[in-house]
């Protein structure tokens, strides 16, 4: 029964309103983390505040075992919940392009938003200069339009790829996000140690 | 009695002091994004996202300046729709604009609006905001290759054990990795 949009227990219009109040949730959540601060977000590439992994990963492992809890009790239908397919090449080259922003620009799309609604000028700057990439994706599409759906693999999901039950990747996510929080608490020490910068 | 009204009036005199308060404990603002993002899969069946906003609201500007010029683009024709449909009534647009809401109301609760530039000592305002744009602009681009941003795809499809959304996380920490050494300036 769930996904419950995809089993209309509401319609178009209400959609955009449940759209409007997770989006409140995840600026809140982004904000109350620090994210709408380029310092902290940038920091993350210099080992000396490690906050956006510790975020990402905590966020991403609840969702997943969220997910995997909902599927094995037979609530979740897996399959009705929408993902990208998979296009390898681009993918990598996209996320090596994106990085680079990242570090440069000091912020993502949705930081910028969270950073922009603050009265960060930063951010509102990196949130035009946004609005520009995407326009001068959208004007030479047509040339690289072939690159952009090469290597098309379609909904592939990590178990399948590995040949691995869901359950013992699953596992596997936990048990590296964990050693990451170890390894970034204990970074953090050091690097207080040496440099004696205060994170913030 | 006296030590009662003695923390009440603790309490009021802390509440007038404007200073923004530190960031909350990032393991809890992870489990409470999780939350969120799990909410959005068993609500709407999908995740959360920001960049495939953007490209909604740039294919719309494209269209209404120049329409025959759009009509030529699949990449633009992919997000205007069928035409039966307004475009802008779309789940990311308004999900967006409840990031920026989300974002001002737990930045006025802790006091974090300001008017300012996030930057590192060693940098003008000016380079810094130059750096944003160029940065932001990068990240525009990179995001459209990719199908999706770090909401869109890292975290997202992170938490669904997308393959695709794996290597692209690999690839945002290369890059960024690699390339922090040449503006480190900017922020140390």
């Amino acid at each position: 029964m769930m996904p419950l949009y995809k089993f209309n227990f509401f319609g178009m219009d209400a959609s955009l309103v449940i759209a409007v109040i997770i989006g409140i949730g995840f600026g809140f959540a982004l904000e109350r983390g620090g994210f709408g601060n380029a310092r902290i977000l940038a920091a993350q590439f210099y080992f000396y505040n490690m906050r956006v992994l510790k975020v990402m990963f905590t966020a991403i492992v609840t969702a997943m075992l969220g997910l995997f809890y909902f599927t094995w009790i037979g609530w979740l239908d897996l399959s009705l919940v929408y993902t990208t397919d998979t296009f390898l090449v681009p993918q990598i080259v996209g996320g090596l392009i994106l990085g680079i922003g990242f570090v440069i620009g000091g912020y993502c799309p949705g930081t910028s938003v969270v950073s922009a609604a603050t009265g960060r000028y930063d951010g509102m700057s990196f949130f035009v200069g946004f609005f520009f990439g995407v326009f001068v994706f959208g004007e030479i599409f047509p040339l690289i339009e072939n690159f952009y759906n090469s290597t098309p693999m379609g909904r592939v999901l990590l178990p399948e790829f590995f040949g691995i039950s869901h359950g013992m990747v699953v596992f596997l996510v936990v048990v590296m996000a964990l050693g990451a929080f170890a390894a970034a608490e204990w970074g953090e020490k050091v690097r207080f140690k040496i440099t004696g910068r205060v994170k913030e | 009695m006296t030590t009662l009204s003695g923390t009440f009036s603790k309490e009021k005199t802390e509440e007038k002091v404007f200073a923004p308060k530190p960031y909350s404990n990032p393991y809890i603002v992870g489990v409470g994004l999780g939350l969120v993002l799990l909410a959005s899969f068993l609500i709407m069946g999908r995740g959360l996202g920001a960049s495939g906003a953007v490209s909604t609201v740039v294919a719309v500007a494209v269209e209404k300046t120049a329409p025959e010029h759009a009509a030529k683009n699949n990449f633009y024709k992919e997000y205007l729709g069928d035409g039966t449909t307004n475009p802008l009534k779309d789940w990311l647009v308004f999900e967006v604009i409840g990031v920026a809401i989300g974002g001002f109301l737990s930045g006025s609760l802790a006091h974090r609006i300001k008017g300012k530039v996030e930057k590192g000592p060693n940098v003008s305002t000016r380079t810094r905001l130059i750096y944003a744009f160029v940065g932001g602009s990068l990240m525009g681009f990179g995001a459209k290759l990719a199908r999706g941003c770090t909401s869109g795809q890292a975290l997202t499809g992170g938490a669904f054990l997308n393959l695709g959304s794996w290597a692209f996380m690999m690839a945002v920490f290369g890059g960024g990795y690699l390339f922090a050494y040449f503006v480190r300036r900017q922020w140390l």
